[in-house]
């Protein structure tokens, strides 16, 4: 099983890889400027000074020190890793895109076109009725969305009453650290032997308290939610609302939709389902789809083609705003060119290539994969393995390994997501990596030996914080 | 046949996604293997929610998409913007879209598995190297969505520190309507309320920050340069006020003022705030970089990730995201926020820009932020009918003008000669001028007077 050589680049000058800029150079300049009184300007500022082919150098070696979705198969669960076309880009980084947020409607009809466009398009795709892009990620959507929830409650004087919101215990994190940031007490809830929601337990969850209930669907086991309808008349019954969690959506593009299966509110994923790149951690965008009645709550503004051209606008009963002003509008613009790329048929075969692929992939490998079929992704156990150490083994196939140890529920947990662009050589190449690392517990103890830092300590990390270059030279 | 099997069986016919590599030979395989008839086997939904309709979104190639949103973002109208009010533009040298565009950078995902990707990692600790240098506080994170994002969570912060008793939010009167709307949001789960003081437009006078802090506060925002660009000229007195009492004291800006300005930690400032992608970026139609910086002391308690330096196995410096305990994927309702993807890739973008500019460079532009904008007034003040500037605080990239009422007609009047301006009241309006828009001089100013002629 061959494996790959990442970048090593290393330096005398340095007790690490590529030395940081500050040990390449720390120039300290005294500010000195009489256009200003002296006690409102600093004193000096001490920066690396280097020339422009020293930092191109330095980030280059840095790039090559980093992996992508380019460099290799990403089948990290959960966060749907797809190549990212490149034209999007060009697009992105045309300079009538980047317009000031303070233009006046009249001027900016191109981009509000788009805007509107794209809010059409993600409510299509969704079976929504009204769309806000302006949550700049995924967690911000679930935030927007909950606040949502929220300002309908209060609308119907329920809103002191219902304090709970309901987060199946497989859930994403997010969920769970949402409902608190909006003030919300969560209850969790538990899942059935084969990793659905447990309806009993739902039944009995709900009540005059419940806000909403977070769902994603299929869950993070790959399983579709088949009580979905009964899901969602316990929560309605109840005087609840149901969200969906986007994440996951990749798996059902043109075979189900939220708002069909009786979702309320909605958060997609545009770096996931979309393929807008996720750079290191982010931009992402987390716009919402919700139903008409909650249309009215929406963030502000919102756009849409009135008689003089496209418009903005304040919804009725507007929660007020999510982000400082139209949301992450580069990386919306790269959704709205994929999306047009791709049109009905393509988002269909990406869901179908990508829970393909995900059963493929599940079907070539040795280990443990519990439940099944899937939708697009499985979890994988590690068995006798470290699900941790797994991956540190895998990183040295030239493959980024799953998401670890979660959901919980299946022990040494490998939760991997292929997404529809890797080929069935690339998954067969794949599998035997996933072999060659569950047969041979030997090299666990030394792995990574092929990527370009050796096996990291996180805890010490942690436990004594050295954060910049001052933290690290001891300085305060 | 469904229509679905259909789009599988002529998928080497590329009616499909593109961006699947699958030979009609390897579906047939791969299904074998799967022990399916079709794909459409595969998918365990029940017929009550199944969708049958179409999205009616026509697919198209590369090249006439590209053709279409590009025809379709140039009927955005092109005039030349003197647009400032928290979102600003400087020129971006090429070699940051370069760089920040190599494909191990841009298509990789968070970095849990630290030893693949150490190069993104050691970016993101080089931009928080970056602002501990120039705010003067001991941590700073990888990045929150925006200015106004960060300042709500910087506002939650104040609840997570034991000292702080308070339950009030004070913020100037002057502060962008968005900001506050935003900062409503984030403080409405717990249990804070936003509440005015009064400044003279934008500045503050210590005296009345003493007067408006008692017991009830928790948190007092201040902006360095204010939404009209005044430089602040008594921050070390509120913050002399403020380090008798627990509030948190928040100080909002952006890397090139504080290239310049009196450094946040100088002033006693707890927290700083603000918009980091005037480096690398620029305005974006205002999608941001939210910069966050807090005294060490609070570590543990702030938002978003953090990057540290660790060793690895050979005894070499290498670097990690940790404290993740803070974060939602481990300690779930009990994080510190909800924030999981954020903007690394404009933070990237900033630290790149900030390498090119170097500590001269960043200075200059600084220095240049404060003698455009006086210039630009200076030959606007020679114009009849206009007055600029329209008070006497030294500002940063902009200033405020007083024309005859309605400023509105001016800033239309002027916009159909090319160039947008901002109109804040009856009476007057606000410019913005930097490197970005500096050749665009001479036009403007007699587009002005041909306005005003």
């Amino acid at each position: 099983m061959a494996g790959h050589q990442q970048a090593v680049w290393n330096d005398s000058e340095s007790d690490g890889y590529e030395p940081l800029l500050a040990e390449k150079d720390r120039t300290t300049v005294d500010i000195e400027y009489d256009g200003l009184p002296e006690d409102l300007t600093r004193d000096s500022i001490s920066l690396p000074a280097l020339s422009e082919p020293e930092a191109a150098r330095h980030y280059t070696r840095l790039s090559q020190m980093n992996y992508g979705i380019d460099s290799g198969p990403y089948p990290l669960g959960s966060c749907t890793m797809k190549y990212n076309p490149k034209f999007t880009e060009d697009i992105a980084t045309r300079a009538s895109a980047a317009v000031h947020p303070d233009r006046l409607e009249g001027s900016v009809q191109g981009t509000l076109q788009l805007y509107a466009e794209l809010q059409d398009y993600l409510g299509r795709i969704g079976g929504m009725d009204a769309v806000t892009l302006q949550p700049p990620a995924g967690a911000a959507g679930e935030f927007t969305g909950i606040l949502v929830a929220a300002a309908y409650h209060d609308r119907n004087g329920e809103g002191d009453e219902r304090t709970e919101v309901i987060v199946p215990a497989s859930a994403h994190g997010t969920n769970f650290a949402t409902a608190a940031m909006a003030g919300y007490d969560v209850v969790e809830l538990p899942a059935t032997d084969d990793g659905r929601v447990d309806l009993e337990a739902l039944e009995s969850a709900v009540g005059s308290e419940t806000a909403a209930l977070m769902l994603t669907n299929p869950n993070t086991l790959g399983l579709f939610e088949r009580d979905i309808a009964e899901i969602a008349d316990i929560v309605h019954d109840a005087g609840g609302l149901l969200y969906y969690d986007g994440a996951n959506l990749n798996a059902l593009l043109g075979r189900a939709r939220p708002g069909d299966m009786g979702f309320d509110i909605m958060h997609y994923n545009v770096h996931k389902t979309f393929a807008t790149p996720h750079g290191g951690g982010g931009p992402g965008a987390g716009p919402i789809g919700v139903t008409e009645e909650l249309a009215p709550f929406l963030p502000s503004p919102q756009v849409r083609q009135g008689s003089d051209g496209y418009e903005l606008f304040e919804p009725s009963e507007s929660i007020g705003k999510v982000h400082g002003a139209m949301g992450n509008w580069l990386v919306l613009l790269k959704t709205h060119a994929y999306i047009r790329r791709l049109g009905d048929e393509g988002l269909e075969d990406a869901s179908a290539k990508a829970v393909l692929n995900a059963n493929y992939l599940a079907s070539q490998i040795d280990l443990e994969v519990p439940f099944g079929p899937f939708h697009h992704e499985f979890v994988a156990s590690a068995g006798e393995i470290d699900a941790a150490d797994f991956a540190k083994r895998m990183l040295d196939f030239g493959v980024h390994p799953p998401t670890t140890k979660w959901p919980e529920i299946v022990p040494e947990a490998l939760m991997t997501e292929p997404t529809e662009v890797e080929s069935k050589r690339s998954l067969d190449r794949l599998a035997a990596a996933f072999d060659a690392v569950d047969k041979d517990a030997d090299a666990l103890e030394s792995a990574p030996e092929r990527t370009s830092a050796r096996y990291i300590d996180q805890t010490s990390a942690a436990r004594s914080p050295r954060l910049s270059w001052h933290a690290l030279s001891g300085e305060e | 046949m469904s229509q679905h099997e259909t789009t599988l069986s002529t998928a080497t016919s590329r009616s499909g996604t593109p961006f699947a590599p699958h030979s009609e030979a390897d579906v047939e395989a791969m299904l074998q293997a799967v022990g399916a008839d079709s794909v459409e086997d595969l998918f365990d939904v029940p017929e009550s929610v199944r969708f049958d309709g179409s999205f009616g979104i026509d697919a198209a190639s590369e090249r006439d998409v590209r053709r279409q949103l590009t025809e379709t973002l140039e009927r955005n109208d092109s005039v030349t913007e003197f647009l400032g009010r928290g979102h600003y533009d400087h020129y971006v040298p090429s070699l940051v879209d370069h760089l920040a565009d190599r494909s191990e950078f841009l298509t990789s995902y968070t970095q849990y598995q630290p030893e693949i990707t150490q190069g993104f990692l050691q970016t993101l600790f080089e931009y928080q190297s970056l602002l501990v240098e120039l705010t003067g506080l001991g941590v700073a994170n990888c990045s929150m969505y925006d200015a106004a994002t960060a300042l709500g969570e910087a506002a939650t912060l104040s609840q997570r520190i034991r000292a702080v008793t308070g339950d009030r939010v004070l913020v100037p009167d002057t502060l962008l309507d968005e900001r506050r709307a935003v900062l409503e949001n984030y403080v409405s789960g717990a249990d804070l309320v936003v509440a005015e003081y009064q400044t003279d437009g934008g500045v503050v006078d210590p005296d009345e920050i003493a007067a408006a802090v008692d017991d009830d506060v928790a948190f007092v925002y201040v902006e360095n340069p204010t939404t009209s660009g005044r430089i602040q000229p008594a921050l070390e007195e509120i913050g002399t006020h403020l380090a008798d009492s627990e509030v948190l004291f928040c100080l909002g800006s952006d890397p090139v003022a504080l290239s310049l300005l009196q450094t946040p930690a100088s002033v006693g400032a707890d927290v700083v705030v603000g918009d980091a992608s005037t480096l690398g970026l620029g305005s974006a139609y205002g999608m941001g970089l939210g910069l966050f910086a807090c005294r060490e002391e609070y570590l543990r308690q702030v938002p978003g990730r953090l990057v540290g330096a660790s060793e690895d196995d050979r005894g070499q410096r290498a670097y990690t995201l940790t404290l993740q305990t803070r974060e939602q994927h481990i300690r779930r309702e009990r994080a510190t926020s909800n924030i999981c993807t954020n903007q690394a890739w404009v933070a990237l973008r900033a630290a790149i820009h900030a390498t090119l500019l170097g500590p001269d460079g960043l200075v200059d532009l600084a220095k240049s932020c404060h003698r455009l904008p006086q210039r630009l007034a200076a030959r606007i003040d020679a114009i009849d009918g206009i007055e600029a500037p329209a008070d006497e605080y030294p500002t940063l990239r902009e200033f405020r003008a007083t024309v005859e009422p309605p400023a509105s007609e001016f800033v239309s009047a002027l916009y159909e000669e090319g160039f947008a301006v901002h109109a804040v009241d009856e009476e007057t309006v606000q410019i913005c001028v930097t490197d970005a828009n500096e050749r665009e001089i001479d036009a403007f100013v007699a587009a002005i007077a041909e306005v005003l002629d």
